[in-house]
């Protein structure tokens, strides 16, 4: 009872925050309706049993990447209402595309030969009961030793990720001043000074 | 009962909302990438609802690879962003024609 009223709250914030984050008219408060959908997505990862992953989604998506999309729509000047010009014109035809596709989600959703098809088939990897692993255990147990490889490569593509963010955005800027402490650690004493030996009377040889 | 069917109309609602939001914002590339930001977690419920419900594991894996490649899809789409923003000082999707594509 009380996880059918769990997964219909949670489910209900999840679906009303996605439409404010898709319809609202500051960006930030897109961003923070971003965040609850993130979060009550991840209490329904939760009701499935799936901690880890819910843990992990707060923390990379919550924690990373909306942060990053609050940063970006905080710092760049951009004037949203010129962007919201015509937003009119699009409605009708993206809620009719919606529509449709929603209807055949729910077709497919709705068959119930399904289930017993996908039930039939082979498991990859079956979930090992929870007294000898937890869900965090279980997946660490797959991760590190069949998905191994699978692993290394989505750590490649986050590095290649973070690379390319730092090229995309390092600009050298011309015209300012630095320190640099190389040269000022480097000079020698005849590069700046030079001692002149001046003859009473006739003044300092002009350099 | 709960059954895989609920989490699947729910991730449906959220898939489709994410393509309405690109419908809707046509303009604004943040709300775009926000919006496919959804469509990714629609899609990580559904493959966290099936792993639930036919004690496969395997779906949870993928739906930490598909975190992955979110987390490096918005970054590397928000750098793009900054830089066009810096040339142009604009962020209008119909402005983006500078290759004449």
């Amino acid at each position: 009872m009380i996880e059918t009223l769990a997964f219909y709250l949670f489910s209900a914030i999840l679906v009303a925050s996605a439409v404010m984050v898709v319809t609202s008219r500051n960006p930030v408060h897109s961003v923070l309706f971003l965040i609850l959908a993130f979060f009550n997505a991840a209490a329904l990862f939760i009701l499935l049993g799936a901690e880890f992953v819910a843990m992990i989604l707060v923390i990379v998506y919550v924690g990373a990447v909306a942060v990053l999309f609050l940063f970006v729509v905080m710092m760049l000047d951009i004037n949203f209402q010129d962007l919201r010009k015509g937003i009119n014109t699009y409605l009708p035809f993206g809620v009719f595309v919606g529509v449709v596709l929603f209807i055949e989600l729910a077709f497919l959703v709705l068959q119930t030969w399904i289930m017993p098809q996908a039930s039939k088939l082979p498991l990859v990897s079956a979930t090992p009961s929870l007294d000898t692993a937890s869900n965090t255990r279980a997946l660490g147990q797959l991760i590190y030793t069949h998905y191994l490889y699978v692993f290394q490569v989505a750590g490649l593509i986050l590095l290649v990720a973070m690379i390319g963010a730092i090229v995309l955005t390092l600009r050298h800027r011309t015209g300012v001043e630095r320190q640099s402490i190389r040269l000022q650690v480097g000079r020698k004493r005849a590069d700046v000074l030079s001692v002149q030996h001046v003859t009473t009377g006739a003044g300092a040889p002009v350099q | 009962m709960i059954g895989i069917v609920n989490y699947l109309v729910v991730s449906a609602l959220v898939f489709v909302i994410g393509i309405w939001g690109i419908f809707l914002n046509r303009k604004n590339v943040i709300i775009i990438l926000m919006s496919i930001e959804l469509i990714l977690l629609s899609v990580s419920i559904n493959f966290v609802a099936f792993s639930a419900f036919l004690g496969d594991l395997f779906g949870q894996v993928f739906v930490m690879f598909v975190l992955t490649v979110a987390a490096a899809e918005s970054a590397i789409g928000l750098a793009i962003l900054m830089v066009y923003f810096r040339n142009r000082g604009s962020i209008a999707v119909e402005d983006i024609n500078t290759m004449k594509g």
